[in-house]
């Protein structure tokens, strides 16, 4: 116990000697700050990697660490985002008609305002009224803490339910799919009142900002998203050294013997399955101002079936694989994806990148779980400290 | 000797050329932005092949300006944040003097804040659902007047339809079109609860319960018609339970804005012959023009391809640009922004296009019968009708206009004599 | 009264006899040509082909009495119809090797044959072929021909028109043939109901027909019960037939309501809007102070009102209306719903019969509710059961067996490419796409499963690998298009109880199939040795072995089947819906709801399960009818909370094979 804490405490310090290099690195070569050597798009693909980064630190500390697969954690990255998003559209929205009726004949009524931002974000399909939901879209700070408070929430009463009636293994997998899916379908409405299928736009055009040029907003959001990871990673590490984190770890292994020893398992669970939805949150609600639009797409299931991928792919049940993870599948994802491989001529077939890659990617999560279930990160395991290996 | 010879005077011949390219900023780099892989792949790809072929074509014909035409073709993969992450790629890393791209109305809204950012120019091939007029966009799909209100007005005039189930996907299109369909329908004197609507999801398959109660409308001795704008795949099941219902195209004539040649091959269509579509364009049509392009589409990409409206609007469009660059004599976005409008350009169908101040093009419209073979027989062809970025038949649109020719405003408000936004709403 | 009737009817009977007889005695001769002058006469109308102007040509061709009508009409409505372009002359044209083969209407003799740039078609739209088509009644209704007798009949039920009630009458005691008989016979019905002459007749016609359930009868009832919404000064006139009367403030009209009725009708002064006071106190800005109240101020509502009120009492604006002037102004009106329809006796009979009639459809309609609903969850079961077997009792996740749905799908879609006739593909197809799922399990299990029978979340993930891998091969080999799986004939149309209370043949036979397989798995886990060793092997592995039982080849030949039973499902599925790569994707979350919902294990838990979700998905659609995507996210939260209260489902299983 004293042993794992203390070799762990090097490489969070690794960790984040890396991260701020990597940090320091991009930001010299960034065109808003630095001489222009990665564009403005890739600061951007960079910062969305970072936030990323940290939901997959979030996933491994609920299933690498305390064994619950979770199949709803990217809705609780969604979810940050729509909070976040929902003030970004309500303020920038605001500015432009305020705006506009200054130059009225007669001041607007608070009213009149109100109904002209509700037609204006809501276009024709919506009505004026504001539905309820966007109750607080007019003040950041609320809307900030609804990031973490509604991902939270929700996870709370789901993991109150779902752990109060002993759902566990794939069960419970099913069934947080099911509460992905659910959610999805609900924004998905046009009635929902986050304006269905098109959800929030925009969102890379920050308020009161306009003057600063999108290069240096994608830098200031790197920064913003690796302090985030740099916290998010520094709190995991904290919380799996501790009693708490023997506890957890304990869970997944047996959790019966844990519960006979005297320990409340579920509320163990229900602490861990719910603070890792709140960092969610907070990583969503980086990711999508630098992404620009969240729609209900965003929240389908499979998107968070890919995170416990990158996670297995990194390697569960430690930190540092969760990050490299998320950062080397998604990474290579957007290379292959993105057109830039060069297709392979075999003569008699055209090998295409952007036709095959997914199957790669498919299978090599196969590979990886029969072969390698620990993952890249145990690849480094395997070199760092081949002792430690044998003995496990 | 010779060799050598040969030699020299190619490199002489690389040297001048490439001189002559820098010049005049050569060659001229198009963007495209279609979905090559996802779900919108199939729909898109066609948009991309089309694009390529019109970049070779003219090539061939000696390029614009004297430069060669270059595709830069990337892949937002039916993602919607990725359509803006690689729209500043374009724009900001490939340098592209126009961007021909998008499909969904979702992937447009998540360009449009980039392309405005970098002051950029866009084509957008689809039809849509209007309330937009963006500085840096050219709509050359069709928007709801002409589209939606025509079949509209087809199914109340020659049909007599005096009933309308508004049937569509749950996304901002059908939401939009029927929300202005519902408005104009009241305007010519058909009751609120004459007019049924139903939104389900993407790719929905279990049809039987609204096709029973569209049959049930029929209940009180009106004519009762369907108007269309479910999505993609999930038609297929909607016209299977309509065939399986036995309701023939002369009982309860179904008018489809999203179902065209390319949608239809995907199921057998002997049972929905005389159902209808609106568009701007059918294979079908008889012209010159259009014999050509079908016949050069057909050897490029194979002799079971078919063409559809889409690729119509990418044509039109890019020769328009072509005619914009040449008389603006540069690429430069303003200036062939100003060079667009007024542009006319004939249409596959006959007639010409036009390009109006409010981004929009005038376009006939075509209503077609579905035949046997899946192609479309065209039984009504309007004049041009000129695109209308602010739809006149909802309240809070009718007082809002788009001219950046004059007023340089897209959201303009004509009774305050406001601009509301010089961008557009996303 | 009756002899009236009678007499009146007697002489439409003449004037329609000598009119079907006329074109016999006057052959028309070829230089002539009465029936080419009259379509010439209307030439351009003709071409413009627009059902509002099209009116005069075809009553002038249908009334010429000229033998040739039924013929001109017959040719224009199937499109045979051309213009030669020369002269402008029409025929009917058929298409032969060479060109167009032109018949001249008149003469019935060919002219010649023509090219296609020659000539221009005459494409009448559907609504005038409609018009076309009630023209033709009078010739068709006594047509030698049966199938043109029924076509005549089905124009008329679609365009009933008070024409047409006299030769139908005159057409029954000729028709031979025992259907249409009967169908001529219920249409004359119909057509007294809405024509006929006196009161008795039609009200005599209304009970005739008021148990029945067809739309057609509630088409032709409901109509004349149409209202419109009328004001009256003082009193209700006389001899108006009312429907209801409406007081103001009540429950069917409010009183914004009504004043907006006496406003529309310039009995009232129209009502003062915010947005028309907004602009009138812009039209009288007065430097910075409108009415006296400082512009800056009139964001406040209150404030508004003031400067407005100040400018009506400059008599600048007109005034606002109090609620006692409201009164005041309602009750010098009276406001009733009015029939169209002059009799009370026919609206009282339509009204009872339609009562009637009524609750009887409703009744229908649940019964229609649950067939969907039936349906629906034979669907959700049939693409379950493969996952019952390898989810339920082999307790393996198999994320790819949406794509062992879609293999099956896109094996029926192969077999029909190489097999055109569809009954014979479909034959192949099931046992076909058995076997390549089958294979395909096989391969699955061997290659991946079987190292991982103790670790289920990775066989989640990497079964999911293997998902979205066939995913993206489907995308590669058959692209992302929608591709054509067609039912056979026999299968294509629906079963009709009534009007009402219908389903399709294949959703019969996707239900009897759902049927088939419940048997099958009894059988295969009751019956067979095979069964009897997957339990075994279930349950307890190493005592299994330990029996002699060799439990690699029970769990290949198991999780085989499973996979093999949902590439059949994949043919059913695409035969109703569509076959594309995501089809699996549409099935897969539902499918495992299915079976936890039902509980693991248990066969009749995952059948009540999808009943229970199919029959949920319809009843809220049912409450909900225009939003089909609110059904479906409700229904997920209620099976998540359901599922919260019965964790093991409907049917749980009890002692040690319920072990975690």
């Amino acid at each position: 116990m004293n042993r794992s804490f203390f070799a762990r405490n090097p490489s969070v310090l690794v960790f984040l000697a890396t991260l701020g290099l990597a940090t320091l690195v991009i930001t010299a070569a960034s065109e808003g700050l630095g001489l222009g050597l990665i564009s403005t798009s890739m600061v951007k693909t960079l910062g969305k990697t970072l936030c990323l980064a940290l939901i997959a630190v979030a996933m491994d500390l609920v299933w690498g660490y305390a064994g619950i697969l979770s199949l709803g954690h990217f809705a609780f990255f969604g979810l940050g985002g729509y909070m976040i998003g929902m003030w970004l559209m309500y303020e920038r929205t605001s500015q432009i008609v305020t705006q506009n009726l200054a130059n009225a004949p007669i001041p607007p009524t608070a009213e009149e305002i109100s109904d002209a931002i509700g037609s204006q974000i809501f276009g024709v399909v919506g009505s004026a009224e504001f539905p309820l939901i966007w109750s607080f879209a007019d003040s950041l700070v609320i809307q900030l803490l609804l990031v973490v408070a509604v991902p939270g929430l929700l996870a709370l009463v789901f993991g109150w339910l779902a752990f109060r009636s002993r759902v566990a293994g794939v069960y419970l997998s099913i069934l947080t799919q099911a509460m992905t899916l659910a959610l999805a379908l609900y924004l998905f409405q046009n009635d929902s009142g986050l304006r269905g299928n098109n959800g929030l736009s925009g969102l890379q055009n920050i308020p009161h900002l306009d003057q600063v040029p999108q290069s240096v907003l994608s830098v200031w959001f790197l920064w913003a998203s690796a302090l985030a990871l740099a916290l998010g990673y520094v709190f995991a590490a904290w919380i799996v050294s501790g009693k708490f984190g023997s506890v957890i770890r304990g869970i997944r292994d047996n959790e019966s013997r844990v519960r006979f020893l005297g320990y409340s398992v579920e509320r163990y669970k229900l602490f861990i399955f719910t603070v890792t939805a709140m960092i969610a949150g907070i990583a969503g609600a980086l990711y999508y101002p630098q992404a620009g639009i969240i729609n209900p797409a965003e929240l389908a299931p499979v998107a968070s079936i890919y995170l416990a991928v990158w996670v297995a792919i990194g390697g569960r049940g430690r930190l540092y694989g969760a990050v490299i993870g998320a950062c080397f599948v998604s990474l290579i994802s957007t290379w292959f994806t993105g057109g830039q491989a060069p297709d392979i001529n075999l003569g008699f077939y055209t090998f295409a990148w952007v036709d095959w890659w997914t199957i790669l990617l498919g299978l090599s999560f196969v590979l990886v779980t029969l072969f390698a279930p620990k993952g890249i990160g145990g690849l480094f395991d395997l070199i760092a400290t081949r002792n430690e290996e044998t003995q496990e | 000797m010779k060799s050598a010879k040969t030699l020299l005077a190619s490199t002489a011949a690389l040297a001048t050329m490439s001189l002559a390219a820098h010049a005049a900023d050569c060659p001229i780099k198009v963007g495209v932005l279609h979905s090559l892989s996802g779900t919108m792949a199939i729909s898109e790809t066609t948009l991309k092949d089309t694009v390529l072929m019109l970049i070779d074509e003219q090539n061939a014909k000696g390029g614009v300006l004297g430069c060669e035409l270059e595709a830069a073709v990337v892949d937002p993969a039916s993602d919607w944040p990725l359509f803006a992450e690689k729209a500043r790629e374009l724009l900001s890393v490939h340098e592209v003097d126009v961007i021909f791209g998008n499909w969904t109305s979702v992937s447009r809204k998540s360009v449009l804040p980039v392309i405005e950012e970098l002051n950029g120019l866009l084509f957008y091939p689809v039809q849509y659902e209007g309330e937009e007029s963006s500085k840096n966009v050219f709509y050359t799909g069709a928007a709801p007047n002409q589209q939606a209100i025509p079949a509209t007005d087809y199914f109340l005039d020659e049909l007599g339809v005096e009933k309308f189930a508004l049937l569509g996907t749950d996304y901002v299109y059908p939401r939009t079109t029927n929300n202005i369909l519902e408005s104009y329908l009241q305007s010519k004197g058909i009751a609120a609860e004459d007019i049924f609507v139903n939104y389900t999801p993407f790719g929905h398959s279990d049809w039987s319960k609204i096709v029973a109660d569209v049959v049930a409308l029929g209940a009180d001795g009106k004519k009762v018609g369907v108007i269309s704008t479910i999505n993609g795949d999930a038609n297929i099941g909607f016209y299977k339970e309509l065939a399986a219902a036995g309701i023939s195209a002369d009982d309860i004539p179904v008018v489809a804005f999203s179902v065209g040649e390319e949608e239809l091959s995907g199921l057998d269509t002997s049972n929905l012959v005389g159902h209808l579509a609106a568009w701007n364009y059918f294979q079908s049509a008889e012209s010159d023009a259009n014999d050509a392009f079908v016949a050069k589409w057909k050897e490029v990409m194979g002799e079971d391809r078919v063409t559809n409206d889409p690729m119509e609007a990418h044509y039109i469009g890019f020769n328009m640009w072509v005619q914009a660059v040449e008389a603006a004599g540069t690429t430069d976005v303003d200036a062939v922004r100003s060079a667009m409008y007024g542009q006319e350009f004939p249409n596959l169908t006959g007639g010409m296009a036009k390009m109006l101040p409010n981004h929009h093009l005038a376009k006939p419209v075509l209503i077609g019968e579905i035949l046997e073979d899946g192609q479309f027989d065209i039984i009504s062809q309007t004049t041009e009708v000129a695109g209308d970025a602010w739809t006149d038949f909802l309240p809070e649109s009718a007082v809002l206009t788009s001219d950046w020719e004059k007023l340089g405003c897209g959201m303009y408000n004509t009774q305050t004599e406001t601009c509301v936004q010089i961008k557009s709403n996303y | 009264m009756r002899r009236r009737v009678l007499a009146s009817l007697g002489l439409l009977l003449v004037v329609f006899g000598t009119f079907a007889q006329s074109p016999a005695a006057q052959p028309a001769s070829p230089e002539a040509a009465p029936m080419q002058d009259i379509l010439q006469e209307h030439a351009a109308i003709i071409t413009k082909s627009s059902r509002k102007t099209i009116g005069p040509a075809i009553d002038a061709v249908a009334g010429s009495g000229l033998g040739s009508a039924q013929r001109v009409l017959e040719a224009w409505q199937a499109k045979e119809m051309w213009q030669r372009q020369s002269d402008g002359l029409f025929f009917h044209a058929q298409k032969t090797d060479t060109g167009y083969d032109l018949i001249d209407f008149d003469s019935g003799e060919s002219v010649g044959v023509a090219s296609k740039d020659a000539l221009q078609q005459i494409k009448p739209n559907s609504g005038i072929r409609a018009l076309l088509a009630v023209a033709l009644v009078q010739f068709q209704l006594s047509d030698p021909d049966p199938t043109r007798r029924a076509e005549a009949l089905l124009s008329l039920e679609r365009d009933p028109t008070s024409g047409a009630l006299a030769p139908l009458r005159t057409s029954i005691p000729g028709e031979g043939d025992p259907v249409l008989l009967a169908n001529k016979q219920r249409l004359e019905r119909l057509l007294t109901i809405a024509y006929g002459s006196s009161d008795e007749e039609r009200t005599q016609a209304i009970d005739d027909m008021a148990g029945d359930l067809g739309v057609d009868v509630r088409a032709t009832l409901n109509p004349l019960l149409v209202t419109t919404r009328k004001v009256y000064e003082g009193a209700l006139p006389e001899g108006v037939n009312v429907a209801l009367r409406l007081t103001p403030g009540g429950e069917r009209l409010s009183r914004t309501e009504a004043y907006a009725l006496l406003a529309e009708q310039n009995l009232a002064p129209a009502p003062v809007t915010a947005d028309d006071i907004r602009t009138t106190l812009a039209a009288h800005i007065d430097g910075g102070y409108v009415g006296g109240v400082p512009l800056a101020q009139l964001s406040d509502p209150a404030r508004r009102i003031a400067a407005y009120e100040a400018l009506v009492d400059a008599q600048k604006a007109a005034p606002l209306l109090t609620e006692a002037d409201i009164t005041d102004l309602l009750a010098a009106y009276v406001f009733a719903d009015i029939y169209a329809e002059p009799s009370t006796a026919v609206t009282e009979a339509a009204n009872a019969a339609l009562r009637r009639i009524e609750t009887k459809v409703q009744l229908n309609q649940t019964l229609d509710l649950g067939l969907d609903a039936l349906s629906l969850g034979s669907i959700y079961f049939l693409a379950a059961i493969g996952l019952a077997i390898t989810f339920g009792v082999m307790g393996v996740i198999n994320m790819a067996h949406g794509e062992f749905i879609m293999m099956g799908a896109y094996t029926g879609y192969v077999v029909q490419q190489v097999i055109p006739d569809h009954t014979l593909s479909i034959a192949v197809a099931i046992p076909l796409a058995f076997g390549v799922t089958f294979l395909a399990g096989v391969a699955l299990e061997r290659l991946v499963i079987r190292w991982l029978y103790n670790r289920p979340l990775e066989t989640l993930l990497a079964t999911f690998g293997v998902s979205i891998a066939l995913q993206q091969l489907a995308k590669n080999i058959f692209g992302t298009q929608a591709r054509p799986l067609t039912a056979p004939d026999w299968l294509g149309g629906a079963w009709v109880l009534n009007d009402v209370v219908s389903i399709s043949y294949i959703r019969i036979a996707i239900f009897g199939l759902a049927l088939i397989f419940l048997g099958l798995f009894l059988f295969i886990m009751k019956r067979t040795r095979l069964g009897l060793e997957t339990r075994a092997v279930t349950q307890n592995p190493g005592m299994a072995a330990s029996m002699g039982i060799n439990t690699d080849r029970v769990n290949m030949l198991t999780f085989g089947l499973g996979s093999g039973i949902a590439g059949i499902a994949g043919v059913a599925i695409g035969l109703f819906a569509k076959v594309t790569s995501e089809l699996g994707q549409d099935y897969i979350v539902q499918s495992f709801m299915t079976v936890v919902v039902g509980g693991v294990g248990n066969i009749w838990g995952t059948l009540l399960g999808a009943g229970l979700i199919g029959g949920l998905q319809k009843s809220i659609e049912w409450l909900n009818p225009s939003n089909t995507l609110a059904a479906q996210t409700y229904m997920i939260i209620f099976i998540i909370i359901f599922i919260q209260f019965r964790p093991r489902g409907i049917i749980a299983l009890k002692g040690r094979a319920a072990g975690d």
